[in-house]
């Protein structure tokens, strides 16, 4: 695959407003991770943090498809998932600091948001790990009556795990309201998925008889207008459904993955931020539309940061859990 | 009026009869796995409950132990309560990811916001010349695991009631079945009780050495006290019934009496049940000991197949009998 390979689509008809919403997550998701690199750099932050700088329209244009009781589970790269299901950025902060005030109390980590409220079954650091449970959600929501969805958000790293075939096998014999959504950045960790995947992707599905389709993930009407359809076609019992998004991740494999020419070129890097930003692309087409001037864009984006800076702050002073409760919520 | 009726069923019996009851007291209970359905399981412990629940509530899988245990932890967690049947102990291997990294921590990394209401059951236990993919007792693992409870009847009786308290249970709790005792009988009330888990039972008293045993190494440990009677040792069986979480204090309070213990269980002897419950007798009835605490566990070799060789491999009321006397001083 190269480049230029990008798939057409047609360009769902959206509202201004929408639109601007979408933006505005796309670019709070931005905000948010340059935020937790800085604190990362500076030392504040325990562990690390696997940044979604660059695939922003993925989960903004999925979940902008969902409703909010629909369920989403996310990979160790999910920041950018919980955000766009509705997760708020003072509380997930507290999360990656390890403070009482987290989504999580403190137990989980960046790699670990949940949030049930919004429909967020958690974040998994196991490649692949969360597609039983988003399958088993997708079985709840069949069994109880609902017409609730489930997404499963998984990178092309996934697609080498075998738990993700045995659950696309119970969706599709099932007929499970679930949407694998495959995120390819191109990379499984710091090697290149043509070095680990063999076949063609979409040949995956379709050997379950599951519909699957191909999305350009960095252009995120063309995200939010087929996860629409695929959403709509789960909800109406149609069964499970495979999107395969192109993406890109500007930063390393995780913060502290600086150098990175030993797996891929700076040119490379250059040409996806300079050429295919999800964030700067979309602004430019709303401006087009007649749907924003880029001054507005720009307040949009100053509104964020501050934003950002006082959720920040906010988890800086947050506590610490004390250690005496450290069993806590070991078993329910 | 309560109907104080007591039956004897066998242990397969108060199996079903558990889930059944439960089934409908509460339409989010639901079985999965493999054969489970208009087959009953290979070893027909769930004959008649497809006829009574239908095909939506007791549902046959494809053969695909990580695919139905994930999706299971995820359906507890949006508000079913699946009881997942595994048919051997020896695929749990298939279902560590979903279990122990899944499972076993949602409840603790989502903050306690989420919860993980399930049960798997499985099988354990030696000497059905199957060889050793189809032999193991591995409870030990799930023992292990923070945030799992694991269950160990003994007796027919204590199989309905920890296995309805498991599947009220809030949290993911294995459940373990000794595949030799299915056949086994033993009284049941008919009316509706449970058994708490992590509470041990004293299944026989005795003042001169303790027996800890779980599961099928239960009956093997009464039969050795009968024949201990014989010369003149008053042996007590004390039965943890749950591996985890382990009542300590019983076993402790028993050794403390007895001063003596030997520790039975047909999980590996190496870094095995038996070691950790020897280890917690030693910290805590240390005192009050006359002789070492000892471990009699399955060997550590891989189960063989040959009957000979099998029979060997497993603890036997011989061999308690044998490790009691020497112990006790009266070789």
């Amino acid at each position: 695959m190269t480049l230029a390979s990008r798939p057409t689509q047609a360009v769902p008809e959206i509202a201004a407003d929408r639109g601007l919403e979408m933006y505005s997550q796309m670019a709070q998701i931005r905000a948010f991770e340059e935020k937790v690199s800085e604190l990362y750099t500076r030392a504040i932050m325990p562990g690390l943090a696997h940044l979604y700088i660059g695939q922003e329209a993925v989960a903004v244009g999925v979940c902008q498809a969902l409703r909010r009781d629909d369920y989403i589970t996310s990979t160790h790269r999910g920041h950018g998932h919980c955000l766009a299901k509705g997760a708020s950025p003072d509380r997930m902060f507290a999360e990656l600091l390890g403070k009482e005030a987290g989504y999580c109390a403190g137990r989980g980590g960046s790699m670990h948001i949940a949030d049930p409220v919004t429909g967020n079954l958690g974040a998994n650091a196991i490649v692949a790990g969360s597609v039983g449970i988003a399958t088993g959600a997708a079985f709840s929501a069949k069994w109880q009556g609902t017409d609730q969805v489930a997404v499963c958000f998984f990178g092309e790293g996934a697609l080498g795990q075998g738990v993700l075939y045995e659950a696309m096998n119970l969706a599709q014999l099932w007929a499970l309201p679930v949407l694998y959504v495959c995120e390819n950045n191109l990379y499984n960790e710091y090697t290149h998925y043509g070095e680990t995947t063999a076949g063609d992707i979409l040949a995956r599905p379709a050997a379950f008889g599951i519909h699957g389709e191909r999305v350009d993930g960095q252009d995120v009407l063309a995200v939010w207008g087929v996860a629409t359809r695929l959403v709509a076609r789960a909800r109406r019992g149609q069964g499970p459904a495979f999107l395969l998004c192109d993406t890109y991740r500007y930063r390393g494999h995780h913060v502290g993955d600086i150098n990175r020419t030993f797996y891929r070129s700076k040119e490379e890097e250059q040409e996806w931020m300079t050429t295919r930003d999800p964030v700067a692309r979309f602004g430019e087409w709303l401006c087009e539309q007649g749907f924003a001037v880029p001054t507005a864009l720009e307040e949009v984006g100053t509104r964020l940061h501050a934003e950002i800076d006082e959720a920040a702050q906010f988890a800086l002073d947050a506590p610490y859990p004390a250690p005496a409760d450290v069993r806590r919520h070991a078993y329910a | 009026m309560p109907d104080t009726a007591v039956r004897e069923l066998t242990f397969a019996e108060a199996i079903r009869e558990a889930l059944a009851e439960e089934m409908r007291r509460d339409t989010r209970v639901i079985i999965l796995g493999e054969d489970v359905a208009e087959a009953g399981t290979p070893f027909k412990v769930l004959s008649g409950l497809v006829e009574e629940f239908g095909t939506t509530r007791v549902i046959d899988t494809p053969i695909s132990e990580a695919g139905f245990t994930g999706l299971a932890v995820g359906a507890a967690m949006t508000g079913m309560r699946p009881v997942v049947d595994i048919m051997f102990g020896d695929f749990l291997t298939l279902t560590m990811d979903q279990m122990v990294n899944q499972a076993a921590k949602v409840h603790y990394m989502s903050g306690g916001h989420l919860k993980v209401p399930m049960v798997l059951r499985t099988t354990l236990g030696a000497t059905r010349r199957s060889a050793a993919q189809h032999s193991q007792s591995l409870h030990v693992w799930f023992s292990h695991i923070p945030g799992l409870k694991v269950v160990m009847p003994s007796t027919p009786y204590d199989a309905k009631g920890l296995l309805k308290s498991a599947i009220r249970d809030e949290n993911p709790v294995a459940f373990f079945e000794d595949k030799m005792m299915y056949k086994l009988t033993g009284p049941v009330p008919a009316e509706d009780y449970t058994v708490p888990l992590g509470v041990a039972d004293i299944k026989r008293a005795g003042t001169d050495i303790t027996l800890v045993a779980t599961s099928s190494m239960v009956h093997t440990a009464l039969a050795a006290a009968r024949l201990l009677d014989e010369v003149g040792i008053s042996a007590e069986v004390v039965d943890p019934r749950t591996t985890s979480p382990l009542d300590r204090d019983t076993l402790i309070e028993s050794v403390k009496k007895t001063s003596r213990a030997i520790v039975v269980d047909e999980g590996h002897e190496q870094y095995g049940v038996t070691a950790e419950i020897a280890a917690v007798i030693a910290e805590g009835a240390f005192y009050h000991l006359d002789a070492p605490v000892r471990r009699l566990g399955a060997m550590d070799v891989p189960v063989p197949f040959s009957p000979p060789l099998e029979d060997v491999t497993v603890p036997t009321e011989r061999t308690v009998f044998d490790l009691a006397r020497s112990l006790c001083g009266k070789i």
